[in-house]
């Protein structure tokens, strides 16, 4: 076999081949829906498909993120490493729902400059202003101290949970798919928050303080969770989402087992407010996403046209 | 014959983190076709988030181009979903030769309940034999895995997660 030429002014030249089948790990992306069929089911408007795959996707991204700063940072390695499990899980969510809202309708994706190699996912996690975002508020809060993310992660995964087992039942077979699948790693996320929240109320003063401080920081972000914008509205009435109002009552079920068993009562702090009704699923969001992307984004925007 | 071939290259391609297992055992290799004079191998992802992806295909990639196949393409098939139900007997033995736990049966299909206690398991020490162990964490180094320690041996070991 001919020795290519070394090309020695250029110390990353040669990770730049067209052919990555020599190396141990792949150096090039994945498309994470590559032959999968992603048409669009009959009777649902492309642009609402995508735009709920955002909403979706973006929920998971934004808490990936902030659960990935906890890495190196976490009380023990054990929850260092879950933590960054859970991250991956979500990141793997996040890729297919942001891929599936691209495939549906491009017209969301960013504009980059031409000949830009990066996929549409990463133009859509990389490229977007905290306004294109449509995640939920609750998810893009700092951490705060671990009560606060344990709080926060059992109130977000309870609530997935519920939405996912119900979008198995899609229209839309893709959908179905990433949720069939995200039901199975939720349980262990939500199953993971639930037991560290009893963990900590039943521990010392101290650990129930900080728990219970955190639950009540985040209360205030929940109430969004169950609110259903008119995207939700349209793509459940399509049979290929959920009405997230439909999730309330067994939220507050699953979530009531855990406080009740924890000894803790339901906080009673009232919904932090939108703006004029308008609140994350919109694009509104609070000053802490802004923060977070631009550390999120800062190098993919240096370098539009970079590989990795 | 020629995707006989071609099925026999892939199904002795192994997983880049658990390399004691073929993709086969392993149960993400869902199929593989010939179409035309293209390769189209067909894999599933154990988590939504697997790193290992990547690898998968490249690994697959570059062993049918080895075996002569110019032509390969690696598709992904979301549905249905892996489950650690996929691991065939033969992969189940190979992880436990190799130290690690394999899987129960994966929980049914239905609502999941939150129990709020560790998961209960009947676990072996793949090293002693002992049942006495005791689960360090529900999450380790791959994304598939919990930590568990022997209480005889002392050991600590990995357990392939049901799923």
């Amino acid at each position: 076999m001919p020795v290519e030429p070394v090309e020695h002014d250029n110390a990353y030249e040669g990770l730049m081949g067209g052919n990555d089948a020599h190396w141990a790990f792949g150096t090039d992306f994945e498309d994470p829906l590559a032959g999968v069929d992603t048409t669009v089911p009959d009777g649902v408007d492309p642009a609402d498909l995508a735009a709920y795959c955002l909403m979706l996707g973006d929920d998971a991204l934004v808490l990936s993120h902030r659960l990935s700063e906890w890495c190196s940072n976490a009380p023990d390695l054990e929850e260092d490493i879950a933590l960054a499990n859970i991250a991956l899980d979500l990141l793997g969510q996040a890729r297919l729902l942001l891929a599936r809202a691209a495939a549906a309708d491009p017209a969301c994706v960013p504009a980059l400059p031409d000949g830009s190699p990066v996929p549409a996912e990463d133009a859509l996690g990389f490229f977007r202003d905290d306004h294109g975002f449509r995640n939920v508020r609750l998810v893009e809060a700092d951490n705060g101290d671990f009560g606060e993310t344990i709080a926060r992660l059992l109130v977000f995964s309870v609530w997935r949970m519920a939405l996912l087992e119900r979008l198995r039942g899609s229209r839309d077979a893709v959908l179905a798919a990433v949720a069939a699948k995200g039901v199975k790693e939720t349980a262990y996320h939500r199953d993971f928050a639930g037991r560290w929240f009893l963990t900590l109320a039943r521990g010392t003063d101290e650990s129930r303080r900080r728990v219970l401080d955190g639950l009540a920081r985040v209360w205030p972000t929940r109430a969004e969770l169950f609110v259903t914008h008119d995207v939700e509205r349209r793509v459940a009435r399509a049979g290929v989402g959920v009405d997230p109002a439909t999730l309330l009552e067994e939220a507050d079920e699953v979530l009531g087992q855990v406080l009740s068993a924890s000894g803790v009562e339901r906080p009673g702090a009232a919904p932090l407010a939108g703006v004029s009704g308008r609140a994350g699923r919109d694009g509104l969001h609070t000053e802490a996403l802004g923060r977070m992307l631009a550390m999120m984004q800062v190098v993919a925007r240096e370098h539009p046209g970079g590989r990795w | 014959m020629v995707s006989v071939l071609a099925a026999d290259v892939a199904a002795r391609v192994t997983d880049p983190e658990l390399p004691m297992l073929t993709l086969a055992d392993l149960g993400v290799l869902r199929d593989v076709a010939v179409e035309d004079d293209t390769v189209v191998v067909t894999i599933t992802p154990t988590y939504s988030g697997c790193p290992a992806m990547a690898t998968m295909r490249d690994d697959l990639v570059r062993s049918l181009h080895e075996a002569g196949f110019a032509e390969v393409r690696v598709d992904v098939r979301l549905h249905p979903a892996w489950s650690s139900d996929d691991i065939t007997d033969e992969g189940r033995r190979r992880l436990a030769r190799a130290g690690i736990s394999p899987p129960g049966p994966a929980p049914a299909h239905g609502p999941v309940a939150l129990s709020l206690l560790p998961t209960r398991r009947t676990i072996s020490c793949p090293r002693c034999g002992s049942d006495r162990a005791e689960l360090t964490s529900e999450f380790g180094a791959t994304a598939c895995k919990a930590l568990y320690r022997c209480a005889d041996c002392l050991e600590p070991f990995e357990h392939v997660k049901e799923i």
